[in-house]
């Protein structure tokens, strides 16, 4: 377990704030302790000092997890989130997105959302802007990149694409070997 | 076409031509007897026919005036028993026989109830046989009736039917006793008939007494087992099993003689082996734990699963809403139970439980009921740091995650790499952020990490309590399975009390479940940490479940025992579970001999000649003799402890660590006795352990440290002079440590004698439980073959009560 290099932080927050914007300093800076990142085994994990205090006990060839994981680092040291950060990434989201019940099952099953599928876009979407899903009771879903801005899924056809899935809830059921 | 005899085609009624050429026309119209007399006619003979029109003129009048004496005396005869008749009928399976027999008994009432009252009791009769028409829908017995009404017509001519009769009185009765009728009826069944009774008895007692008309049980002989193995016919086997258990339950009246119990024994248990797939060790062993009538339901129930349950995610949803969002989905369920505010039973369900747009979200947890139970005893408080020891798939852990907020610091390790994977996943999904997921031998700790406030061990079993999740253990369980797994616990249990730290402000609990229900997987481990580390069991909080044995067959354990709670699928329709929750209340690890109980031994031996010789025993002399395990540490401690007691009334301020051994040396001891010797003494011993166990509770350690180090003083005395006083101050040491909780310094007490006067009385009763128990027999084995110059046990009563003497005198 390590602390992230400059590289590696920049890396991070670059993506991270693709979703969340600015509200990053919020993970950072939290009213109720110190939160950190740590590297282990190329996955970043974000907890607070206590936990990373007791962590420092255990070697690294035994310690699987800490904290939250938020992602990982491939091997060309780009940063991929994973769906274990959508607790983190949904309450500061700025742009949401909402899937109709019945597409519900298809985004959990990692497929993109189409035109019919949708429910409702945060106004001033771009193109290619990170966005987190949420089904029609406010569950977040998962979190993928907005396809075509606000203006055009107006215009576009029910089977078009207009998010394309990056990470859903049903991860933890289809790819449970991979989270760790 | 012909007419088809149908008995289930139902009966035309009414007026047409098809009504009155069926049975049934004459049923019905019967009903209106004094109505329609057109077609009573037909069968009524000319006589009767008269008599009818008399009554129908006649009935309003007379009735009432005739009645009312009749309806008295007659009660417990005819109305009752038509009235009886009536209500059975309507009822009962046998009722057919019932009436029949109603009707017998009808007949000889009415009889000699003829000389009496004439045209009023026939009218009864008759109002009343129409009214047993009217509730009997069988076609048969209106046959009959008509049939014998018809003859009775003939024979009795003028006098009224007795169902005429018996209708008037009927509805006098009615009339008058409108709430009685339940009494009357449990009367009548008794009254009713003879040859009912026995018919009805029959019914009554169900499955005994059919037993009783056919032919008794027979043993089969030896050589038909080995034909069973061959060809097993499950009926055979099933209905021989539940005779042979009813036979066992009554063995003096039932047994057939000659034949031994042993041998019913044998055949019921190759029966059960056939009959649920076991394994003939684990039957034989689930034969020990369960009267039989338990053990077949038990058996039972594990061929059953047991209801999918599911707690609700405190963390990111309430139990309502969860219910709600559930039920939209089509999903049948209920709160679990007045014991948990998080947990849900799932009756059924249209849509995948496990992969619900909630699960995957992490609103809830797939969990049995019972696996609650032990986070409820361990009751996790915020901003603690806890270790789980064995904690895959992690339901546990984010349980106490849950319960804590997300405060705190929670270690969940786990052994075995696989399903390590799933805890990351469940913990993740239901956005548990204070854990930290290792994997280790358990046993490393606290090696790795320790000083925790509390521990939770969930100990890798047998799982002789989920047989319903897991068939195959029925049949791949067998000794050595059972001590390994046993050996394993042992050494977890151990390692998990050495992880908890007993100074922790908020916690030293630790909590040992497992999913068995094998008794050396439970409280022989429990038994064996009370004995090897400074531990006691608490109650766990849960007002449910069955205590744990505090002895099984040959074994005795500790009596704290019973604060541990044991759960059945059959009892409590959860898994079968064990849980045991331990306060740690000191952080030195006793160390122990080699080869104790072989040098306890010994010692037996000497202790009935070192008695008489000295005079300076004392209370914690005696509790020494139990101290051959903690010999060695007892020597280690004296030193350090020797200068305190020096003084007859100082302080005594030894470390935590040292005192607090005398607890466990204590422990030990008594548990020592439990061990090895099953007699009065070693329980007086415990009792009075209990009590006084009772009362260190509340204490804080140091209280209860200074006593034991007392005892560790008496344990060893190396000079002659020592052990005087030594014998003086322990004794008032200990009283002074019995205390209440407010005396940090209990062994400061010059004053406030009546204070130690007080405490002294549970050990002064004990002692004397203990020395009347000791001239009996050999005395307990455990003392320390050092200590042939300490001063001798039995003479404690003495020393103590000089002991008193000296601190009144002070």
């Amino acid at each position: 377990m390590r602390p992230l290099t400059e590289e590696e932080t920049r890396v991070m927050f670059e993506k991270i704030a693709k979703y969340i914007g600015e509200n990053l300093q919020l993970l950072v800076d939290r009213p109720d302790g110190t939160y950190c990142f740590r590297l282990h085994n190329d996955r970043v994990y974000y907890m607070s000092e206590k936990i990373m205090k007791l962590a420092a006990n255990i070697s690294g060839d035994k310690l699987v997890s800490l904290g939250t994981c938020f992602g990982k680092f491939t091997k060309t040291h780009k940063f991929r989130l994973h769906v274990t950060a959508l607790d983190y990434l949904a309450p500061y989201a700025k742009y949401k997105v909402w899937i109709k019940p019945g597409a519900e099952q298809s985004f959990l099953y990692g497929n993109h959302v189409l035109k019919s599928g949708l429910g409702r876009i945060t106004e001033n979407t771009s193109q290619y802007q990170g966005v987190v899903v949420y089904s029609m009771a406010d569950i977040p879903l998962g979190f993928g990149v907005a396809a075509k801005s606000t203006q055009d899924c107006r215009k576009v056809d029910p089977m078009a694409i207009v998010v394309f899935h990056q990470a859903d809830v049903g991860e933890y059921v289809r790819h449970e070997e991979t989270l760790t | 076409m012909g007419r088809k005899l149908d008995p289930t085609k139902k009966e035309k009624r009414g007026p047409g031509r098809k009504a009155r050429k069926q049975k049934g026309a004459e049923t019905e119209l019967a009903r209106f007897l004094l109505a329609v007399s057109d077609e009573n006619s037909k069968r009524l003979s000319s006589r009767a026919r008269k008599r009818a029109a008399k009554r129908r003129l006649g009935s309003a009048e007379a009735p009432k005036t005739n009645k009312s004496p009749e309806a008295k005396p007659l009660p417990g005869k005819l109305p009752k028993g038509i009235f009886a008749g009536a209500v059975q009928t309507a009822g009962k399976k046998g009722s057919q026989s019932l009436f029949n027999a109603a009707q017998g008994k009808k007949r000889p009432a009415p009889s000699s109830d003829e000389e009496e009252e004439e045209e009023d009791s026939e009218e009864d009769d008759v109002v009343n046989h129409g009214d047993l028409w009217g509730s009997e829908d069988d076609a048969d017995m209106v046959d009959d009736y008509g049939a014998d009404s018809n003859s009775e017509d003939e024979e009795e001519g003028e006098e009224l039917l007795p169902i005429e009769r018996a209708a008037q009185k009927q509805k006098v009765r009615e009339a008058a006793a409108g709430v009685q009728w339940s009494e009357e009826e449990t009367e009548d069944e008794e009254e009713v008939t003879p040859e009912s009774g026995p018919s009805k008895e029959e019914e009554a007692d169900g499955g005994l007494q059919i037993n009783v008309d056919e032919e008794p049980f027979v043993l089969p002989p030896a050589g038909e087992m080995e034909q069973d193995i061959l060809a097993p016919d499950l009926q055979r086997v099933h209905k021989r099993i539940q005779d042979i258990v009813g036979i066992l339950r009554d063995f003096g009246a039932q047994r057939e003689e000659g034949r031994s119990r042993s041998e019913y024994l044998n055949r019921l248990k190759k029966d059960l082996a056939t009959y649920y797939s076991y394994g003939d060790f684990l039957l034989g062993k689930l034969m020990d734990l369960f009267p039989l009538s338990e053990l077949v339901e038990f058996l039972e129930a594990n061929e059953v699963p047991r209801p999918i349950t599911l707690r609700t995610n405190t963390l990111k949803t309430r139990r309502r809403d969860l219910a709600q969002a559930l039920i939209n989905r089509g999903v049948n369920l209920d709160p679990l139970g007045k014991w948990s505010k998080t947990g849900l039973v799932v009756y059924d369900s249209s849509v995948p439980i496990g992969a619900t747009p909630e699960y995957l979200a992490g609103h809830y947890m797939l969990q049995g009921a019972s696996s609650m139970l032990p986070i409820m005893a361990l009751a996790p408080q915020e901003h603690e740091r806890i270790l789980d020891m064995c904690c895959a798939p992690g339901g546990k852990t984010s349980y106490m995650a849950q319960l804590m907020k997300n405060t705190g610091v929670i270690l969940a390790n786990d052994a075995n790499a696989e399903r390590l994977k799933s805890v990351v996943g469940n913990l993740h999904r239901l956005g548990v952020t204070n854990t930290v997921i290792s994997h280790y031998d358990g046993r490393q700790f606290p090696k790795v990490v320790g000083g925790f406030d509390r521990v939770l061990l969930d100990a890798p079993c047998s799982g002789t309590g989920v047989i319903s999740k897991d068939p195959a253990v029925k049949t791949n369980k067998d000794e050595k399975d059972i001590l390994r797994c046993a050996h394993l616990q042992k050494e977890l249990l151990l390692s998990a009390i050495d992880s908890v730290n007993a100074t922790s402000k908020t916690g030293g609990y630790l909590v040992y479940c497992t999913c068995s229900i094998m008794v050396e997987e439970n409280e022989w481990v429990v038994d064996y940490a009370l004995k090897k580390r400074n531990v006691r069991l608490v109650p766990t909080g849960l007002d449910f479940g069955q205590e744990g044995f505090t002895r099984f067959r040959e074994r005795r354990f500790h009596p704290s025992l019973r604060n541990a709670r044991r759960f059945y699928p059959h009892t409590h329709n959860m898994d079968g579970f064990f849980i045991a929750k331990f306060k740690k209340f000191s952080n030195s690890i006793p160390q122990s001999q080699t080869g104790n109980s072989e040098t306890a031994t010994p010692t037996n031996v000497d202790l009935p000649q070192v008695i008489p010789k000295s005079e300076n025993s004392s209370q914690p002399a005696k509790k020494a003799k139990g101290a051959a395990k903690t010999k060695q540490q007892l020597q280690k401690q004296q030193r350090p402890k020797k200068a305190s007691f020096q003084k007859p009334n100082g302080t005594s301020k030894g470390a935590d660590s040292e005192l607090s051994t005398i607890p466990s040396v204590r422990k030990i001891q008594a548990s020592s006795r439990f061990q090895d010797s099953s007699q009065p003494a070693g329980k007086a011993e415990g009792i009075r352990e209990s009590k006084v166990t009772g009362k260190l509770k509340q204490r804080s350690p140091k209280l209860q440290s200074s006593k034991k180090v007392a005892f560790l003083k008496q344990n060893a005395p190396p000079k002659g002079t020592d052990t005087e006083t030594p014998a003086v101050l322990s004794p008032s040491k200990t009283q002074a440590t019995l205390k209440p909780k407010d005396h940090h310094h209990p062994l400061g007490r010059a004053k406030g004698v009546e204070k130690q006067q007080l405490p002294e009385q549970p050990f002064k009763k004990a002692a004397f439980q203990k020395q009347n128990d000791t001239p009996k027999g050999p005395q307990p084995p455990t003392v320390s073959p050092i200590s042939s110059s300490r001063p001798p046990p039995a003479k404690r009563k003495k020393s103590q009560s000089r002991g008193n003497g000296q601190l009144l005198l002070s």
